[in-house]
């Protein structure tokens, strides 16, 4: 017997609300029920960060959240990142200028808690970097180069010139 | 989709309570950390969930009439990492849970699920039990409470009474605890993120006026046996006796006494103690140094 709830929330600064099957992670809602594709099914375990998301403005693996959780909260994926014309935003042109992506699975998630990051507005060290980014993996760039475009970001945010 | 039979959410603590009652074969689900990766597993699939995950009464720090520091259970551990009264009062505690995992399960993962699971690896545990938190469970007859040391009964079990409808409300810390006294907790693992301890130690020390005698030392190892545990004749060769290095080796030494790692694909027995002895002198030195020490 399936049990149905309706969540209501705000995805992507948009109110919205849809009957859930209680059974859902936020994965399966936000891409069966809203069609946001860039939340990805990896490891489905908490281990890989594909299925990143930001819930009030902290990063969550949507792959071990109830879809019923969301109820109230301010959801972000990386579809609400762009500009309504289409413009990337500075982290998702980063990434490409520093060829961040390769296949791109990891991305969405990647980059989500890249925004967490820059909106704490502080200058993280390298470390401190590092430390923040080490809840994903990627199989393709070897994280060089993900390093890179977040840190990037991070300095011109905060209008530091920066030095590799 | 997960295989769970039936979610009941929880409004309430005591909505919870009475849930528990009503439905004695569900499960308690916090942050899900641990549960609904059990669930996919197939270790816990099929069965009846009660949520506490939506009651913000159990999250947040504070202080009490008492000036005990109270931790809601629900509070993630990025949450006590970044909480004022932790950073000032025991900021071990905060360094500990902020080796959890990764940043995403720092968010979702909170310090009830770490300590009602039973674990003798859970980073939040030794530190924990080094620093002789008390546990708050709430049931249908109010609330009971209990040092940690017999929260833990063995590997995966704790004193919870789901049948008085009991869940973990808090956990306390008291005032004469954490006085005056500062700790210092290591990991050891085979990487720094994504990775469960082979090995967790935490120590704490209180030094006289003069910062030349230990006044109070306390040490709890996890993985050291099957729950987290302390180490009672290495703090009686500390306690009371004049801070130097010598002091730092047989304090390290006497752990042999106390603990009985085991064999597993993670590390053997061996290994473990090795470096139980090592861990223990790092978190003995840097915890002296903290509290303002020096070493003669
Ligand atoms: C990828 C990954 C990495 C991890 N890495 C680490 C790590 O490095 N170190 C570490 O210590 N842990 C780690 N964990 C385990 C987990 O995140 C922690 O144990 C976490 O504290 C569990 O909290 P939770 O709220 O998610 O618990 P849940 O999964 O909700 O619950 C855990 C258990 O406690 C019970 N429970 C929870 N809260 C209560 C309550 N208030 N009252 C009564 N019963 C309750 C539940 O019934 C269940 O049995 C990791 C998990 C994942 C998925
Ligand atoms: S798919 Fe969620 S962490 Fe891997
Ligand atoms: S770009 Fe392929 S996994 Fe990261």
């Amino acid at each position: 017997m399936s049990q149905y709830k309706v969540v209501h929330c705000n995805i992507n600064g948009k109110n919205v609300e849809k009957a859930v099957d209680v059974r859902a992670s936020l994965t399966d809602m936000l891409r069966n029920e809203y069609h946001l594709t860039s939340v990805k099914k990896g490891c489905e375990v908490g281990e890989c960060g594909a299925c990143n998301v930001l819930i009030d403005g902290e990063a969550f693996n949507s792959c071990i959240y109830l879809a019923v959780w969301a109820e109230g909260k301010h959801i972000r994926t990386l579809e609400g990142l762009a500009e309504p014309d289409g413009r990337l935003s500075d982290i998702q042109q980063a990434f490409i200028e520093e060829t961040a992506i390769q296949c791109g699975f990891c991305t969405p998630g990647f980059i989500m808690t890249a925004v967490e990051i820059l909106e704490a507005n502080k200058l993280y060290t390298d470390d401190e970097l590092r430390k923040l980014l080490s809840g994903h993996l990627c199989r393709c760039t070897g994280y060089e180069n993900i390093f890179r475009a977040v840190k990037k970001t991070m300095y011109n945010r905060l209008g530091k010139p920066i030095d590799f | 989709m997960y295989d769970i039979k039936a979610l009941y959410e929880a409004e309430s603590i005591e909505h919870a309570v009475s849930l528990r009652l009503e439905h004695p074969d569900a499960q308690i689900i916090a942050g899900g950390s641990d549960v609904l990766v059990q669930i996919r597993e197939g270790r816990r699939a099929g069965k009846e969930l009660i949520s506490i995950y939506m009651l913000d009464e159990m999250r947040g720090v504070s202080l009490d009439d008492d000036e005990n520091i109270r931790i809601g259970s629900l509070t993630s551990f990025s949450h006590i990492t970044r909480d004022p009264i932790i950073q000032k009062y025991i900021n071990v505690l905060g360094e500990a849970v902020d080796m959890v995992g990764s940043p995403q399960i720092r968010n979702i993962g909170t310090i009830g699920g770490n300590t009602c699971n039973g674990v003798t690896s859970a980073d939040s545990a030794s530190t924990l039990h080094a620093w002789e938190a008390i546990v708050e469970l709430t049931g249908k007859n109010g609330v009971r409470r209990m040092p940690i040391k017999d929260f833990y009964i063995k590997a995966g079990t704790v004193d919870i009474r789901a049948d008085e409808g009991e869940i973990q409300t808090a956990i306390l810390i008291p005032k004469s605890s954490y006085e005056n006294t500062y700790g210092h907790y290591i990991k050891y693992g085979m990487r720094n993120a994504m990775e469960i301890a082979s090995l967790g130690c935490s120590v704490n020390v209180r030094l006289s006026d003069d910062k030349k005698t230990v006044d109070r030392c306390r040490i709890a190892y996890g993985v050291a046996g099957p729950v987290p545990m302390r180490a009672p004749s290495a703090e009686a060769v500390a306690n009371g006796e004049n801070v130097s290095e010598t002091l730092i080796d047989e304090f390290a030494l006497a752990v042999l006494n106390d603990i009985n790692p085991r064999n597993s694909w993670r590390a053997s027995r061996d290994f473990r103690l090795h470096i139980a002895v090592q861990m223990a002198k790092r978190c003995l030195l840097e915890s002296i140094k903290k509290a303002g020490g020096v070493i003669q």
